[in-house]
């Protein structure tokens, strides 16, 4: 009996936060009363192995059932792990996996070893595959190796290690078959090394770094040094990473893979075996793992694979078509299903368990892509999903091209989003607009998506290898009548147009929450995080100006107060002089507020105080005011009153906000220099706060103040003031341009739109309104 | 010689009647044999000698002494006079308050008199734009005064330039600018649109603070005031004003009451049809409607408006006496309502009005929502004697555009009030207990009504309280024409045509309703037996 074998054995597990290892350690807690568990789990940035254990598995749906047996009983949940489960920091991409002192020494009482840690995804860098993949089951034999024990290793790897192959694909190394070229993984290991090195080194080379700040600056406009800092640097690690993804799928096609994964695995196979020396070793090769058939509920799924991107995708509308044969099979396996098998593999042991072991169902239960695809279609036609209109998305009918033409489609769509969005980018959008934009570059994003799933996975739709499962049936045939029931790994148990319907898809549907039910959404995301951002719990509440709480600029307010004592020819030169001056000025301020503001401000040069002083006060009802967003200044009162400081942060000129005084408690703006004669100098005595100035002037003032940044709001309506945003804990993009509007999306932060009130006074001209001809005489020195 | 009031009844010959809709109007049919329009009476004869009439009436003062022997050299003298908020549209150069005004200045300078202030009684109401105030006092007063820091506008949140003067029985006390209160006298200069003008209510309002206003700018008060055109004996706000001013003669300042009527001459050319009865249209009068309707249907708003609010009105006085408040304001009565009175016989289950583009809170401004509602359930449900126009439990049809669109300068805290206030509630009792307050002692609204050119953050609030009798006496309001989420708001209900709006009201007045149009423009008060 599988249970009793495996009673009072000790069980290491890698890889347990994943698909199948989470399945694994809820399958041996709940049908192997008897066995220990320990869980070599690497420490996160935030939370060591235990928390990440109790967060990352634990807290997952799969444990539901025995959290129900638990409850009421003599022993709770938590106490039954405790006594069960421990858990190691540790990490199969580090030579010794990175294990203490006391966690070695936990991890050499083990009787059995299951390895199933592996960078799974489609595409993951070379050197991360290489490290992980094939490096990672030498280093747990390695370990076993210095720690002088021979436990059990049960090795989790994929069928697809057979490679690009039609035909019966045996359960034996690929080495050994007739097709093997004769790789040597000690030089593919060195290789992809050193590749890591090169690239590292090119992304450094000075050009590349230009043109990463040069993308960072058009992604970002003038947010300031630091963020523009690190989001050059970002590129540049996306840059390198992109490349080894890249390195990493030709040399897997090179050499005969689908992809890095499968050939990472497949000289992994190759090295454990060399390496293993004496720690017996079995190898269990699923094919691709899906939703579960039974066990520990139909349909539980752990994070999203293979073909749930693509199924949804499809069923959003997004793809039309997906490459791939009809009669094709695609080798799919429910979880439980090989979960039980590798427990199968462990209890019987290493003499009685075949050396490889494929689970898999193209040999004895195929299903066929024709069979999948009309079943998804029918499913779909009958619960279509909706758009964000509340309207069902029709699904297409599936036309079975070849790779190359839907490659060409999708090609063809991202070059018109590009464009696209190159030109939405250009224009000088704002609020409605701009957030419209930005759902384009989500639009593209899902093409890019879309795209990447056809280049990786149709692959594996066009994979015409049939994996044998001989060895695996010869196991199920040797297991007594109740291990059958209890550990059913038989392929062929499953039906597979009733798992499609009514196990696989609805359990995608509902984990993708996607909609799912007619009529529009109310936008309760926005309500939500409104309600947060005016929390009673909130400290401070900081706004920019300019186009967050009124459309208007500092050029607007030095002409209004420029030209109010001008006559009427005088303020035709005036006007006409500043149009000329007009693109020069965008351009200064396009390239840096602060220099703008320096520059533009010298004009304030000789200009009476007393007369700036007298005028001001009508700069608040007639252009302020007119200008204003009702809805930002009732916004900035309800902080008020529900007890929050208010702060202004603005580049324009302490006399021109000095009309806003009483809905601030702290207004930081740029102060001018005064001459003994009662004129302004021209230049500044307080440098305006912009860029990551804000951001340090709200950590200072909250600092000295008691106050606390992450209980903040800021209000922002550019990229400019990224760093202030992002200081705060609950930043809110008013009006934003395109290039904010995607970033808060991507962030989900609230975003608002203010509009100026319709019946305000309209003003052709920023220019104060004319005076009486005494008054524009009015000499003030 | 000018006619009479004139009720019509409409039968099948009758043209479709003029109903104005904000910056437009619309021609509309009423259903023949139970509608009627009534006409106010036409303008009266001006007085041809204006200044010589105010001259006279400074010289022979009702129960006063003329005014040059009421001054003296070294008294404090301050000259108070209406604000923007009439006449409506604003009037022709030069304006009655300036015309009385110089007259008062020239007896003051003759007297030696040099402490002279002049002061805007602008209540709560917006401070005026300085061109508003070249406008009313001419160039001449506003140069001399203004820059000496002699003229300027009372401001009702100054507590150190407020000074109560009493209290009256009912425990209203009667708070008041500092400087009139300690000025030897007062001398108020006003104009008498309608009925509910002038007398005590000039001083006690004009002048007063937020504090003594609240005590009958109230809903209570309000909805018991039935009507504001039925003075004393029908108004509570009336009795409550009647009540302070008494304490006002008994402990204030001595004053000075100067009033003004004026006849109902509103429109200039090319607008005389608007006056006109429509069935008595020349050929140029339909040209003209017609060329006008369509080319302002043409317009951007915001082109129309400003055509609308650059109109300025003939408005010839009608007119002047002076002396002593409520001698002189029995006399100003009697020459209202001989302009403006006019017999009706009874009540009707329907009552239209067509809500022109401007109310007394919006010279120079947008109309918005909060406005149109005072307009209609306000002004021109009030306008009348004895018992309203519509039975109780009617339905009030108006037609206007109702954009959602105010005037951020102008009218800050309607904005708000119609976000957050109206979309808690339209009753004036739940808002007065709920928001009020809040509105009131707003710093921000505050600061904009003492330093920018704002009505007071509780004005909308009292601007809605002015329909309190109108929402509590109608069973049913309508608005054709009207942005239906934003009628909605008002707690109305919206209809795109006035048959739809008949259709809507036979719910609550049946299949065959009287209905009785009241012809806007023109002021009338409707004497309803």
């Amino acid at each position: 009996m599988i249970a009793e074998q495996l009673a009072n054995k000790r069980i290491a597990i890698t890889g347990s936060t994943g698909f199948v290892g989470t399945a694994l350690v809820e399958r041996l807690l709940h049908s192997v009363p008897d066995c220990t568990l320990v869980l070599l789990v690497r420490p996160s940035k935030r939370h060591d192995a235990t928390e990440r254990v109790r967060r990352e598995i634990f807290k997952n749906n799969a444990f539901d059932r025995l959290k129900a047996q638990c409850a009421g009983g003599a022993e709770t949940f938590d106490e039954m792990i405790a006594r069960r489960v421990v858990a190691i920091g540790g990490d199969v991409s580090t030579d010794g996996l990175g294990l203490n002192d006391a966690d070695r020494a936990v991890f050499a009482s083990c009787d059995i070893v299951i390895h199933s840690a592996a960078a799974v995804s489609f595409d993951s860098p070379l050197d991360s595959a290489v490290e992980i993949n094939l490096m990672g089951p030498v280093r747990v034999a390695q370990t076993l190796q210095a720690l002088n024990i021979t436990p059990h290793m049960v090795a989790v790897s994929t069928c697809y290690v057979a490679g690009n192959r039609r035909g019966n694909a045996p359960e034996a190394l690929v080495s050994d078959g007739h097709w093997d070229i004769g790789l040597n993984w000690r030089k593919e290991v060195a290789a992809s090394r050193r590749l890591r090195g090169d690239v590292e080194a090119n992304s450094r080379a000075a050009t590349e770094l230009v043109r990463f700040r040069s993308e960072a600056r058009k992604e970002l406009g003038a947010a300031g040094g630091p963020a523009l800092a690190s989001k050059t640097e970002s590129l540049r690690e996306a840059w390198v990473k992109a490349q080894l993804v890249e390195a990493g799928r030709a040399r897997a096609a090179s050499v005969g893979w689908p992809d890095a994964y499968a050939y990472t695995k497949a000289l992994g196979e190759q090295a454990l075996t060399e390496m293993k020396g004496n720690v017996p070793v079995n190898i269990v090769r699923p094919s691709i793992i899906e939703s579960a058939l039974a066990e520990p509920f139909p349909g539980w799924i752990r994070g999203f694979r293979m073909a749930e991107p693509v199924i949804l995708s499809y069923a959003r509308g997004l793809l039309t078509e997906f490459p791939g044969v009809p009669e094709g099979t695609v080798d799919v396996i429910p979880v439980d299903i090989v979960v039980a098998a590798i427990i199968t593999v462990a209890a019987i042991g290493p003499e009685r368990a075949a050396p490889i072991t494929q689970v898999a169902s193209g040999g004895i239960n195929p299903l066929k892509y024709k069979t999948l695809v009309d079943n998804v279609r029918a499913w779909f036609t009958k619960h279509p999903l909706y758009d964000a209109e509340g309207q069902p998305i029709e699904v297409p009918e599936w036309q079975f091209p070849a790779r190359g033409r839907v490659k060409e489609q999708l090609q063809r769509a991202k070059a018109i989003a590009e464009k696209t969005e190159r030109v939405l980018q250009a224009l000088p959008l704002r609020g409605k607009q701009a957030t419209w934009a930005a759902n384009l570059e989500e639009k593209k994003i899902e093409i890019d998506r879309a795209f990447e799933y056809v280049q990786l996975y149709g692959l594996y739709t066009e994979c015409e290898a049939i994996y044998q499962v001989d060895r695996l049936m010869a196991m199920w045939d040797s297991l007594a009548a109740a291990d059958q029931r209890a550990f059913n790994f038989d392929p062929k148990s499953v039906d597979w147009p009733v798992y499609i319907s009514t196990i696989h898809l609805p359990s995608i549907v509902h984990h993708s929450r996607a909609k799912v039910t007619p009529g529009k959404n109310r936008n309760d995301r926005t309500d939500r995080l409104r309600r947060s951002v005016m929390s009673p719990d909130r400290h401070l509440a900081a706004f920019d100006l300019e186009n967050t709480l009124i459309a208007s600029n500092v050029v607007e307010s030095y002409s209004f107060l420029a030209t109010r004592r001008l006559n009427t020819p005088e303020r035709i030169r005036y006007v006409l002089r500043t149009i000329a001056e007009a693109p020069r000025l965008s351009s200064i301020d396009r390239k840096d507020r602060s220099d703008f503001l320096r520059f533009f401000y010298r004009r304030y040069e000789d200009a009476p105080i007393a007369q700036i002083a007298e005028d001001s006060p009508e700069l608040l009802t007639q252009l302020i005011l007119a200008k204003s967003f009702p809805a930002g200044l009732r916004r900035v009162r309800e902080h008020r009153a529900l007890g929050h400081r208010t702060m202004l942060i603005t580049g324009a000129l302490d006399f021109a906000v000095e009309g806003l005084r009483p809905l601030f408690d702290e207004i930081v703006s740029a102060k001018l220099t005064t001459r003994p004669d009662g004129t302004y100098s021209g230049n500044m005595g307080v440098v305006p706060p912009t860029g990551e100035t804000r951001a340090e002037i709200l950590a200072d003032y909250c600092a000295s103040e008691g106050l606390r940044l992450e209980d903040s709001v800021a209000y922002a309506d550019s990229t400019s003031d990224l760093p202030m945003l992002e200081a705060v804990g609950f930043p809110v993009a008013v009006n934003p341009e395109t290039r904010l509007a995607a970033i808060a999306r991507k962030r989900g932060w609230l975003v608002e739109h203010w509009e100026k009130a319709s019946g305000a006074p309209k003003m052709l001209l920023p220019l104060g309104t004319m005076l009486s001809e005494r008054d524009r005489k009015r000499v003030f020195q | 010689m000018p006619r009479p009031g004139f009720v019509l009844e409409v039968d099948r010959s009758t043209p479709p009647i003029m109903f104005w809709r904000g910056e437009n109007f619309s021609l509309e049919k009423l259903p023949a044999g139970r509608s009627r329009v009534i006409y106010p009476p036409e303008p009266l004869e001006a007085l041809s000698d204006i200044d010589g009439a105010i001259r006279n009436a400074l010289l022979h003062p009702i129960d006063q002494d003329p005014l040059a022997s009421q001054m003296f050299p070294g008294m404090k003298l301050t000259i108070a006079f209406d604000d923007v908020s009439l006449p409506l549209p604003k009037m022709r150069r030069p304006d009655v308050r300036q015309r009385v005004i110089e007259a008062v200045l020239d007896t003051a300078a003759q007297a030696g008199v040099d402490d002279v202030h002049i002061i805007a009684a602008l209540g709560l109401h917006r401070r005026m734009h300085e061109y508003e105030l070249r406008h009313a006092l001419g160039d001449r007063v506003y140069d001399a005064f203004h820059g000496r820091g002699m003229l300027y506008q009372h401001d009702a949140e100054d507590h150190d330039n407020l000074s109560v003067i009493g209290t009256t029985d009912h425990g209203e006390v009667l708070e008041i600018n500092k400087r009139a209160a300690d000025s030897d006298l007062v001398v108020y200069v006003n104009i008498n649109s309608v009925a509910m003008d002038g007398g005590w209510k000039s001083i006690t309002t004009g002048l007063a603070s937020y504090r003594c206003l609240s005590f009958h700018h109230n809903p209570e008060t309000l909805e018991n005031t039935k009507s504001l055109m039925g003075h004393r004996h029908q108004s509570a706000l009336h009795t409550s004003v009647w009540r302070l001013g008494q304490v006002l003669k008994d402990h204030g300042p001595k004053i000075f009451q100067i009033e003004t009527t004026l006849n109902t001459d509103m429109f200039p050319s090319p607008f005389e049809f608007i006056n006109k009865r429509e069935w008595e249209w020349t050929a140029k009068d339909r040209a003209t409607f017609l060329g006008t309707t369509k080319s302002l249907n043409r317009t951007p708003i915001k082109l129309a408006r400003k055509i609308f609010h650059g109109m300025e009105g003939p408005h010839q006085m009608t007119s002047v006496q002076a002396g002593e408040t409520e001698a002189v304001h029995k006399l100003t009565l009697e020459h209202v309502h001989r302009q403006q009175l006019m017999e009706v016989t009874g009540q009707t289950d329907i009552l239209t009005l067509g809500i022109p583009f401007v109310c007394p809170y919006n010279p120079d401004g947008v109309m918005n929502p909060i406005l149109v509602m005072c307009m209609g359930l306000g002004y021109l449900f009030n306008m009348y004697r004895n018992k309203p126009l519509v039975r109780e439990g009617g339905v009030v049809i108006m037609t206007h555009p109702c954009y959602r669109d105010f005037n951020p300068v102008h009218h800050p805290s309607y904005i708000d009030f119609f976000e957050q206030v109206l979309s808690d509630t339209t009753s004036p009792a739940e808002m007065s207990r709920k928001w009020e307050k809040q509105y009131a002692e707003d710093e921000w609204y505050k600061h904009l009504y003492r330093t920018g050119n704002a009505y007071h953050g509780v004005h909308p609030f009292y601007a809605w309280y002015w329909g309190a009798h109108g929402l509590q006496h109608a069973g049913k309001v309508i608005i054709v024409g009207g942005d239906p989420p934003t009628v909605r708001r008002l707690g109305f209900t919206p209809a795109s045509t006035m048959d739809d709006a008949f259709e809507i009201a036979s719910d609550v007045v049946g299949r065959s309703p009287t209905i009785t149009h009241l012809h806007v423009p023109a002021l009338l008060i409707a004497d309803v037996q």
